[in-house]
């Protein structure tokens, strides 16, 4: 078997004092797609955030592609190939939805998305592609934001909560989408409120509990009951 | 006759006020940095210009093509030594040492040229004019002031607009983390906009000698009305800071025809009734 894409090592992480991630071991092989499930707190974001280089109070290590990059500031990791949709979209609004993608491919790393393979993922986006980017919906925002992501060509895509705040007919056709986009070769990592929707769209997850791994595996050979409990922790 | 010529003075002499002012709106806009410092390093763009006119004769306008590209580099590397040092969620830090350095500066100044006030010669073009109407006369150098004014406030926007770098300022403003995410290494786009912000600097220190003399203390007054351009235009619309500085000069014009001491304070005046009036200037950019 070819080595892992990502393995991460003891990794812990802080805020201030406040820990956060509490030695996490784990790793992705390409082309997987992981749920990272677990309550209010639980270290979701930060693990997401860690990764992509936006929590710098860490130690462990995070091999990507056999390099170790927990060191990188996350202007150099998104180089590596390491793409983030962050919580809440967080488009720049001062910018046009086709200067928010640009600015997504700004690291000019080549591979099958550009402008036109965007725009033929979410058609609705080359229409709007001169409006400024507060002036879309909800749902028209999480596309940019996914679509900037994807401009890097990554090889592993993070995606923190994809549906918060979305009417739920647009959370189905954006995870409609997914195989689309993770079917390009693309690794990606969910982290998502909506268990079930996550654990049907994964081929693996992580439940995160306080800072711990609490269960891992394949959703598939675990009961309701038992990925209930690592959640709670009851 | 002398109203109408001391309002079209004053409209040209907003078109210096405004090149003063474009700096400074471009470095708050991008990285919410109040710069103390502003109006010294005026000054010493001046003293610049000075120092390459003593040594190679060249004249006023031509030494720009040496202390443009000098003033960015310094402001680049400024940037890259001081400031991205102290930026960060508090703005206190960067504001106390912009002030640091506005003493630093003016100190330094004084050190090295001792407190005589020098000036630059321009030559004959500093006084030519022509006459547009019996008895009002408008001089090619302030002429020249003002309409390098409107090309820098032009030039700035497009690079804002419609370039690559422009697009990297507006991301890096509207959110630092994410810009990052993006590849873009925010301390470098700092640097880079306060490169831009000194050369804008350079041309107003070299226009302000050719008009006028100059010593280390002038600094604080040109920031001043820089300040006054930027708010009575609304901040972060660069047209407004030139209609800002355009209405500084006219209220100063009015205020000399007056009484030749009340030329500062009516700008001053005029600036607080703008505030009284419209807290957030005349043309304020809508928040995001």
């Amino acid at each position: 078997m070819s080595e892992p894409l990502l393995t991460i090592e003891h990794l812990e992480a802080a805020y201030g004092d406040a820990r956060a991630l509490h030695g996490l071991d784990f790793s992705l092989n390409a082309g997987e797609t992981l749920a990272l499930i677990g309550a209010n707190g639980a270290g979701k974001s930060t693990l997401l955030k860690s990764i992509c280089g936006l929590v710098s109070n860490k130690s462990g290590r995070i091999l990507f592609k056999g390099k170790d990059i927990a060191g990188l500031p996350a202007n150099e990791i998104v180089k590596q190939g390491i793409a983030l949709v962050p919580e809440g979209r967080r488009l720049f609004p001062s910018l046009s939805v086709e200067e928010n993608l640009i600015l997504g491919g700004k690291v000019k790393r080549s591979g099958h998305w550009s402008l036109d393979t965007i725009y033929s993922l979410f058609p609705i986006l080359k229409e709007k592609r001169h409006a400024p980017s507060t002036s879309l919906s909800g749902g028209q925002q999480q596309m940019v934001a996914i679509g900037r992501a994807l401009m890097s060509n990554p090889d592993l895509l993070l995606l923190d909560e994809l549906s918060l705040g979305l009417a739920p007919i647009i959370i189905k056709d954006i995870y409609e989408l997914l195989p689309k986009i993770t079917g390009n070769g693309v690794t990606a990592i969910l982290v998502e409120q909506d268990v079930t929707r996550a654990l049907h769209s994964a081929s693996h997850f992580i439940c995160l509990q306080e800072g711990h791994i609490s269960l891992s595996g394949d959703p598939k050979l675990h009961t309701r009951d038992a990925i209930t409990r690592a959640y709670f922790g009851t | 006759m002398d109203w109408v010529n001391a309002i079209i003075q004053g409209i040209l002499i907003g078109g210096l006020y405004a090149l003063f002012a474009a700096g400074l709106s471009l470095i708050f806009g991008v990285m919410r940095l109040v710069n103390i410092a502003h109006g010294d390093l005026i000054v010493a763009t001046a003293y610049l210009a000075w120092v390459i006119i003593k040594a190679t004769g060249v004249h006023p306008l031509v030494s720009l093509i040496f202390v443009l590209p000098i003033a960015a580099f310094i402001g680049y590397w400024l940037q890259i030594g001081i400031f991205n040092r102290v930026l960060g969620k508090d703005i206190l830090p960067p504001l106390l040492v912009s002030f640091g350095l506005s003493v630093i500066i003016q100190n330094g100044l004084l050190a090295t040229f001792t407190v005589d006030s020098h000036k630059l010669n321009a030559g004959v073009f500093e006084t030519s004019s022509f006459e547009i109407l019996p008895g009002i006369s408008i001089g090619y150098f302030p002429l020249l002031m003002f309409f390098t004014a409107i090309a820098v406030i032009i030039a700035l926007q497009y690079m804002f607009y419609h370039t690559s770098l422009g697009r990297a300022f507006r991301a890096t403003s509207d959110d630092t983390e994410v810009a990052l995410l993006m590849g873009l290494d925010n301390r470098k786009v700092y640097a880079w906009a306060m490169a831009i912000c000194l050369a804008v600097v350079a041309l107003a220190g070299v226009f302000l000698a050719i008009r006028s003399n100059f010593d280390p203390f002038m600094g604080p007054g040109r920031l001043i009305f820089g300040f006054e351009a930027v708010i009575i235009g609304g901040l972060g619309n660069l047209w407004g800071t030139l209609i800002g500085g355009v209405i500084l000069g006219v209220a100063q014009g009015l205020g000399a025809e007056l009484d030749p001491g009340w030329q500062v304070l009516a700008g001053h005046l005029a600036f607080l009734l703008v505030l009284a009036i419209r807290p957030r200037g005349l043309f304020p950019r809508i928040a995001g």
